[in-house]
């Protein structure tokens, strides 16, 4: 009978055919490390995003005279509703923590080069929405530091030499920041974004699912069957959908099917990275006034700038290297230019071997001088931007850039070392 | 189905023809989602001019009046404040005014309509931040100027008559908004006498 109507529903929408295309029988190499915890990671933190912000939208109230209110009611008034919040602005920092390690780990072993582009491109792309989705979700408490924050972004726009000026009263929907400006964020950060978001996550598996998982030897797992390929005792235990092997032109070596095998391993991932989230949330939820900042306890006064303006801590980076440079329109332009490095990475990284287990010893040096640059940006944009710190912010943002412009020179004719045939 | 043979040229002009209509269309259809994000009209009349009384403006002392949701300030300056102005300027990036940063009538020295009354947009042109007024201990910030305008965001520093100070992230001068005096005591912001 059960049988009867899986069949009869497999008939009409193969949903178990995509299931062992995607899951069951989707072969991913056998040497993952933890580095690869964090694109489930990251799945797991958008689907706390989108539970508890429906959860928290049926209490908050999207205007000016009742935003900052509502949040106090919501914390104070709503059975579990600090929890939720706690949740959800916590979810956010979490949420940059993971992907900021699921690049570092993309950039590690190389899984950005050919022919792994589009994926890297889609992952960026899920990057900017993610970003601008942080942003917009900031303003909604309508604290001091949403309006102001917003004020300083929204500026950046402003920098735009001829369209600058209109171009912000366009996204403000008034010459200030004002509940017409909050009533949009709120639109675009509860509907519009999260609706983007997930598609480019869908696109972002789909594209990794079609060129295949890499891997920490950054080398591939379906080989060409050209009858050199030996299959170990291993390799012949599992089946993998017949998709991949492209008709048997592929032979696949070294693959353990998704799940069980990575389904069991990211729980463990999940375990350790709840016990830390529930750390921060019961204990910690403020993040040290990183998380949540503390002039955004006040509510926003349009006649009052707080006396220090500093992003959200993961906004830092690319907010140092905006104030590095003294002209406003070319601080925003390097700024942008900075996430637009990120995403060239795959056609300014010429070389061919991929895993910095196998690159030179230089390219470990500049990737270790990039994350040096990244953390110290970070820092540097929270401090205020007076004298040393904004040398320093310019050391960085020089050394940052310097990352993607070493690596275009010395990629082409690098000193590799041997890759294995098989994983190791 | 008919067996007539396929006219290629035929449907690719059918094809554009339709992709350029059916773009026009869209362009169209767009015009209300992006348009409805302009001001409304209630948003422009809260942009409307206010009018302030300064009949009590004590010398050295600055009042801020709400102009489209932005601080105005109004600072009656003494005369040592207005002699001042004369010897700093060659630590200015713009003691001419040159750049469009107020109206015509504002573009000298002192940077407005009656010398000692000073009338700016009390936000810093670098990232919208508000200066703060510091009327004794400015030296602290320039070197033999009393008073002036130090924004706390990123430390930018303005003159009293709202000229930005060299090597600070701010690009421009302050902005003086359009105002126009109705009698001795009663200053309209937002409106002179070239709009009205």
């Amino acid at each position: 009978m059960f049988k009867n109507l899986m069949s009869w529903i497999e008939y009409r929408l193969p949903f178990m055919d995509k299931m062992n295309l995607h899951v069951m029988q989707y072969p991913a190499p056998k040497n993952f490390n933890f580095w690869y915890f964090f694109g489930s990671l990251a799945m797991l933190v958008l689907v706390n995003q989108i539970l508890t912000g429906i959860w928290l939208t049926m209490n908050y109230v999207p205007s000016a005279e009742g935003a900052f209110a509502s949040v106090e009611y919501i914390m104070r008034d709503v059975d579990y509703g600090w929890l939720l919040r706690y949740m959800h602005s916590t979810g956010a920092s979490a949420f940059f923590v993971v992907v900021y390690l699921h690049m570092l780990r993309g950039m590690m072993y190389g899984s950005y080069q050919k022919p792994r582009e589009l994926l890297w491109i889609f992952g960026m792309l899920i990057f900017l929405v993610l970003m601008a989705e942080a942003f917009m979700g900031y303003l909604l408490p309508w604290g001091q530091m949403s309006f102001w924050g917003a004020q300083v972004i929204i500026g950046i726009f402003g920098t735009i030499p001829f369209i600058g000026e209109d171009l912000t009263l366009w996204i403000r929907g008034d010459y200030v920041i004002s509940g017409a400006t909050l009533n949009r964020f709120f639109a675009l950060h509860v509907i519009a974004l999260p609706l983007v978001l997930v598609i480019l996550v869908f696109l972002h598996i789909m594209a990794l699912h079609e060129v295949g998982s890499n891997n920490p030897d950054g080398i591939e797992i379906k080989k060409d069957n050209d009858g050199t390929v030996e299959q170990t005792e291993a390799d012949k235990k599992f089946t993998f959908h017949q998709y991949f092997t492209r008709g048997g032109k592929k032979v696949i070596v070294d693959a353990i099917p998704f799940h069980p095998y990575y389904t069991v391993k990211d729980l463990l991932g999940v375990a350790g990275f709840l016990l830390i989230f529930a750390w921060v949330i019961f204990f910690f939820p403020e993040g040290g006034g990183y998380f949540l900042e503390a002039p955004n306890f006040e509510p926003a006064n349009a006649l009052k700038t707080p006396a220090h303006i500093a992003p959200v801590w993961y906004f830092t980076p690319f907010y140092a290297i905006l104030r590095a440079i003294p002209h406003p329109f070319m601080g925003a332009v390097a700024m942008f230019a900075a996430i637009v490095a990120l995403a060239l990475l795959p056609w300014l990284d010429r070389g061919k071997v991929r895993s910095i287990r196998y690159r030179s010893g230089l390219h470990t040096a500049n990737l270790i001088n990039f994350c040096i640059s990244f953390v110290a940006l970070g820092v540097l944009g929270v401090l205020p931007a007076e004298g040393v710190y904004t040398l320093l912010a310019q050391i960085f943002s020089f050394t940052y850039f310097g990352f993607f412009i070493l690596l275009w020179f010395y990629s082409k004719n690098e000193k590799t070392k041997p890759l294995p045939i098989r994983l190791t | 189905m008919s067996n007539a043979p396929v006219d290629h040229g035929r449907r690719r002009f059918l094809t554009i023809a339709t992709s350029v209509v059916g773009g026009v269309g869209a362009i169209g259809a767009a015009v209300p989602f992006v348009a409805s994000w302009m001001p409304s009209e209630k948003a422009k009349q809260a942009g409307a001019a206010v009018s302030a009384d300064i009949s009590k403006l004590e010398p050295g002392q600055l009042i801020r009046v709400e102009w489209r949701g932005k601080p105005v300030w109004i600072v009656k300056r003494p005369q040592a404040m207005l002699d001042e102005l004369a010897t700093h300027e060659d630590k200015l990036r713009d003691p001419e005014s040159e750049v469009e940063q107020q109206p015509a009538y504002a573009q000298n020295r002192h940077r407005s309509k009656k010398p000692e009354i000073f009338v700016a947009v009390g936000i810093c042109t670098h990232l919208g931040c508000s200066p703060t007024y510091i009327i004794n201990d400015f030296a602290a910030q320039v070197e033999g100027v009393k008073s002036g305008f130090f924004c706390p965001c990123h430390g930018s520093k303005f003159d009293m008559a709202g000229r930005v100070f060299q090597s600070v992230p701010a690009p421009k001068n302050l902005q003086i908004p359009p105002y126009m005096f109705i009698d001795d005591n009663t200053i309209v912001i937002g409106e002179d006498e070239g709009t009205v």
